[in-house]
């Protein structure tokens, strides 16, 4: 059993936005880079735990990013993970970070890839669909729960206003999102080991990306917070009703 | 060309946010002098003649009730080929959780270039550039689409429904065979008779500060007299208080509504992440410091427990 666990790098949740280069690039300066937390929490943990029941499955870790990704790819295989992949890369379109990924993975021959669901500096939500149509798998997005079972995948995934579960034959492509698994912290033991396990460098494939960002902006600011006395609720109703027209 | 809008659909019905996608791609077909289609994989109750009224002249139907479930690898095949036979370049999907397995797998089959959580109609003067949300809520990106066919998933509650008048759509069977899906579903469990969270105009949510998930109460009175959907910050489903799937934030949902009620949530900016392009904000908090004041376009200072349930008695009298 082989495991692909795709992991991105992103800013630290606390981080300011903030644009540079007449808002075409983000400003990185002083921003804290974390793994996405839904490759970390979810799709990496999840896989840890199958290796934990099963420790002949081997997992490896992929990323599309330049060098400066490897800090975050050595904190993902201090959590777990065999060695780690990564492909020198910008990662500006979908398409462009699917097609490498599948590339890897028509290589490796992988029989279950965990995209987290989403990135949060991104919000694409379009990897793992990408990767599993070109790999003509089966997708299942916004999985919440995973269980495997031989080769039969047991997955819950979220569907509008409630949850659906299915079995599915591996391969597969699963999306991560919450109550798959557990975050964890990375200990000392894990720490060290993950100094020493495999990290490659592969190049890209020739792959043409189909969209640039063109720029970036921030919300409107907002004008300010009207304050209701607390023992005059009829007033936020009548504002509500009358001024926002939103009740 | 043409615009092609994909429309979802559970228990025969259409879903809301499949009117806004309608009504947004027959905005992107008029602003390009093209035609608008909408695809309809399955079958519905719903009569798809009054789906005119939202600006589609035509709606493409695969009448085929194996469609009516989501495979995301079958439906793909079934899109693919119904883009190629109507010689659609634009296909539109709305950003739920239906489009999300779906609109980049069609990207990818069609070699298109994808935009996900679309919040705007293209500016279309110098390339082709939409509008999407970035960094959960705190930012926007303005992305050029530069391959010829072009996919586009629309953030649920971004573009207002336009319903013009009511010039019936007709309706075209295509014959596209469907293939067996690899996916065995053996339960769907939906939550019956609640609002899905993502859909709705209106949200009640709880934080912390309501102390247990026996206190609820208040939160779902209110909720049930504005019509409303329930949310939480994420401690409390963490704690089990409410289930995960009410969890909103920068690691939960995202959500738009046109009102956002947060009672007894502090502000975190990881929590604002989720609920900051709500298009108005109401905040019960008993600590004036609170960050999520300034997030507010209306605020209480004082106690949820004093101050909910009579706001429930205020809405449910302006209401009858
Ligand atoms: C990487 C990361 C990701 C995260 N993602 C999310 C996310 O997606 N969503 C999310 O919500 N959080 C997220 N968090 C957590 C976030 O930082 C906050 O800890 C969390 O939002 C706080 O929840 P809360 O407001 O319910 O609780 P608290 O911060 O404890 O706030 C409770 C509030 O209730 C008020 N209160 C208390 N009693 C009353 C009363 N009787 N009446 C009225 N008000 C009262 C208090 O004044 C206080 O403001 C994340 C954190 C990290 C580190």
């Amino acid at each position: 059993m082989k495991i692909l666990v795709c992991i991105s790098k992103t800013p630290d949740t606390t981080s300011k936005i903030a644009f540079k280069d007449n808002n075409t690039k983000f400003e990185e300066a002083g921003v804290q880079w974390i793994i996405n937390p839904y490759d970390e929490w979810y799709s990496l943990v999840r896989a840890i735990e199958l290796k934990e029941k099963d420790p002949s499955v081997i997992i490896h870790l992929v990323t599309v990013g330049t060098a400066d990704a490897e800090p975050v790819i050595r904190k993902a295989l201090a959590l777990g993970g065999d060695e780690a992949i990564r492909i020198n890369a910008t990662s500006d379109d979908s398409f462009y970070v699917g097609s490498q990924i599948a590339e890897i993975a028509k290589q490796g021959g992988y029989d279950l890839i965990f995209t987290g669901k989403e990135t949060i500096d991104y919000n694409g939500s379009a990897i793992g669909g990408i990767i599993a149509e070109l790999l003509d798998v089966p997708y299942v997005s916004l999985a919440t729960k995973f269980d495997l079972n031989g080769d039969v995948a047991t997955v819950t995934r979220e569907i509008d206003g409630g949850e659906e579960v299915a079995e599915i034959k591996l391969p597969l492509v699963v999306s991560c999102a919450k109550g798959v698994a557990e975050q964890r912290i990375p200990n000392m033991r894990g720490i060290m080991a993950a100094r020493t396990k495999p990290l490659k460098a592969v190049e890209p494939a020739a792959v043409d990306a189909l969209t640039t960002i063109a720029s970036y902006e921030l919300p409107p600011a907002k004008a300010g917070v009207k304050l209701i006395p607390a023992d005059n609720v009829a007033e936020l109703v009548r504002l509500l009703h009358e001024e926002a027209k939103v009740i | 060309m043409s615009v092609l809008v994909y429309i979802d659909h559970s228990d025969g019905h259409i879903k809301k946010s499949s009117f806004e996608a309608l009504s947004y791609g027959a905005a992107v077909a008029k602003q390009l002098g093209l035609p608008a289609e909408a695809l309809l994989l399955g079958t519905v109750t719903d009569d798809l003649s009054a789906l005119g009224k939202y600006g589609v002249a035509t709606i493409q139907q695969v009448n085929n009730d194996s469609l009516n479930h989501l495979d995301a690898q079958v439906q793909t095949k079934v899109i693919a080929e119904a883009v190629q036979s109507t010689g659609a370049t634009i296909v539109v999907f709305s950003h739920n959780q239906t489009g999300k397995a779906l609109a980049p797998r069609v990207a990818a089959s069609l070699k298109a270039g994808l935009v996900t959580g679309a919040v705007a109609l293209p500016d279309t003067s110098s390339g082709f550039v939409v509008k999407k949300s970035v960094f959960s809520g705190k930012a926007f990106a303005n992305v050029n689409i530069t391959s010829p066919v072009k996919v586009i998933s629309l953030n649920p509650n971004s573009y207002k429904t336009v319903a013009g008048d009511d010039k019936p759509a007709s309706v075209n069977l295509l014959n596209i065979a469907v293939e067996d899906s690899r996916v065995k579903v053996t339960a769907v469990n939906k939550v019956k008779g609640e609002v899905p969270l993502t859909e709705a105009d209106i949200v009640v949510s709880g934080g912390r500060g309501l102390k247990g998930p026996e206190n609820w109460g208040i939160v779902e009175d209110l909720a049930h007299a504005l019509h409303a959907a329930t949310a939480c910050s994420r401690p409390v489903a963490d704690s089990h208080w409410r289930p995960h799937h009410e969890h909103v934030g920068q690691t939960g949902i995202q959500i738009a509504p046109n009102l956002y009620i947060a009672i007894g949530i502090s502000g975190a900016i990881q929590h604002l992440a989720g609920v900051n392009r709500s298009k108005h904000i109401v905040v019960i908090n008993k600590d004036p410091e609170a960050p999520f004041f300034k997030a507010a376009d209306y605020g209480i200072v004082g106690d949820a427990f004093d101050v909910v349930p009579k706001l429930t008695e205020e809405i449910k009298k302006i209401r009858q």
